[in-house]
């Protein structure tokens, strides 16, 4: 399959970040929906199956991220999901998704930083789509 | 009701029975505490089961008998010590020489009750090792919970100020790399983002300075007499260019010229704030309406607007730091969520009060209240 069969929802409040997350993406090659709230992902998720999807963690809710992780992943398990996020650096916490418990938990198959270069996200989204 | 754990060690069994009679029925009050603290005793003959007590029961109040058949009172003391436990301990010895007492002073010992004691005695030392106990703790969990706000803070801060970082950077490396183009107007957007997005970090950092003024100046050196006219009119000529932008008028009603004494530094934080909000938050060719009164003790300050207004359910964490409200209406307005959480606690340090009415699509009025003299 070209990246051009597969469809990616972003979803990120800061419009500034998240045009330039489907900027990047589109560069690649791939197909984006973009979302700027919780809301309107779990809108998209009620409507369409996404073949990835990226969510930032803080949006109307401090976890907007970890319950749309949950909610596609009960819709569509097979979706794989990146959670990407400014938090890990401040807070210390990290969401590294090393042992059984935690991916049950955050249900998301990538924690990533914000602010990783274009090729980065291109290799993660790639390889979690098996290309 | 809250129960300490006393432990006895002592090798006379008529010294802990003694202890145990009259601590099971005692109770210390304090008139700042809301229950009673009562007592239950457990006795041990020797410092080598008072030490097994002491790792599992984890008593709150250790009466350490000196001199005993095995070790010693003080090398009790000093495992405690050394563990580092949450334990208050009080000597009870015939035999406080000179030596003994530094020791066990040396190692944390707070009290000395000499043997042979009466019911009084007793009573009134471990009142006293209580209300140090609870002193100790309330202490403690304060220092922790201040601990607590500070970093959620500062961990939300460095959020607030990396966002804009990232898309500033993110803009700049889709100009290196020429991605829309090699004319500088293929990039008339992404520059304009990117001031934006520095623009709403600088008045991010301006809030902050506000906040940690408010935290650190000492006030009673700064307050004088604050003409509020014309402070409201400063207000005003800061946020016109954005009121003009908006379509937005701004009317200033006061009865007379209303005198506060007050630093007027905290005065103008207050109406910048909320004179910028009232534009900020209202829609195109809508109006701010400010009023200034007073009555005898009080000044009396509203700031009306026709705006968006505010739902029930936001309300509740409006003052709040790092709140910002986020919906459909708001996305493109930039704050940095601190302004009101600023406005309250420059009210709170006056001893005044500010509320907000708010009718979604109608607009929104804050109230604030202030005392015509400083104290």
């Amino acid at each position: 399959m070209k990246k051009s069969d597969f469809t990616i929802l972003v979803a990120d409040d800061d419009p500034d970040y998240l045009f330039q997350t489907v900027n990047n993406l589109g560069r690649a090659g791939y197909k984006t929906v973009a979302v700027e709230s919780q809301a309107e992902a779990e809108s998209v998720i009620s409507k369409m199956k996404p073949s990835l999807a990226i969510f930032d963690l803080m949006m109307e809710n401090d976890d907007s991220g970890f319950i749309l992780c949950y909610k596609i992943k009960k819709k569509y398990p097979d979706v794989p999901v990146i959670l990407a996020t400014a938090v890990a650096h401040e807070t210390g916490i990290s969401f590294s998704l090393d042992s059984e418990a935690e991916k049950t938990w955050i249900r998301a198959d990538r924690y990533l930083e914000k602010g990783i270069r274009p090729e980065q996200l291109d290799q993660e989204v790639m390889k979690l789509l098996k290309i | 009701m809250p129960v300490l754990k006393v432990l006895v060690v002592d090798d006379e069994p008529g010294i802990r029975s003694g202890v145990s009679r009259i601590l099971n029925n005692f109770r210390v009050a304090y008139p700042f505490m809301d229950e009673d603290f009562t007592f239950e005793v457990t006795e041990a003959a020797t410092g080598e089961d008072g030490i097994t007590i002491i790792d599992g029961d984890k008593p709150d109040i250790v009466l350490l008998d000196n001199k005993l058949p095995g070790i010693q009172g003080t090398e009790v003391l000093e495992y405690i010590r050394n563990k580092n436990y949450d334990v208050v301990v009080a000597m009870i010895t015939s035999y406080a020489s000179l030596d003994v007492a530094l020791k066990a002073h040396k190692f944390g010992a707070t009290d000395f009750v000499p043997k042979p004691f009466t019911p009084q005695e007793l009573k009134s030392s471990i009142e006293n090792i209580t209300k140090q106990l609870y002193l100790r703790r309330i202490t403690h969990k304060m220092n922790e919970e201040g601990r607590k706000v500070r970093y959620q803070f500062l961990s939300v801060l460095s959020h607030e100020l990396k966002a804009p970082l990232n898309a500033v950077e993110g803009y700049l490396k889709m100009m290196q790399e020429r991605q829309s183009g090699d004319r500088i107007e293929d990039y008339s957007t992404p520059i304009e983002r990117s001031l934006q997005r520095i623009q709403w970090m600088r008045s991010l950092i301006m809030d902050l300075l506000d906040f940690t003024k408010i935290r650190l100046e000492r006030k009673e050196e700064k307050i004088e007499e604050v003409h509020l006219k014309g402070i409201a009119k400063n207000a005003i000529v800061t946020v016109q260019p954005y009121a003009i932008q908006m379509e937005v008028s701004i009317n200033l009603g006061l009865k007379s010229d209303v005198v506060i004494m007050a630093d007027p530094t905290d005065m103008e934080i207050i109406f910048n704030n909320l004179v910028s909000n009232s534009v900020k938050y209202n829609k195109r060719g809508g109006k701010v309406d400010i009023v200034i009164d007073e009555d005898e003790n009080e000044v009396l300050l509203l700031f009306a607007d026709t705006g968006i207004g505010i739902n029930e359910s936001d309300k509740e964490n409006l003052f709040s730091d790092f709140v910002r409200i986020k919906n459909e209406k708001t996305r493109n307005i930039g704050g940095s969520g601190l302004g009101l959480s600023i406005v309250k606690q420059v009210v709170d340090l006056y001893h005044g009060s500010i509320t907000v009415e708010s009718t979604p699509e109608v607009g929104t009025t804050f109230k604030v209240r202030l005392p015509k003299k400083f104290n």
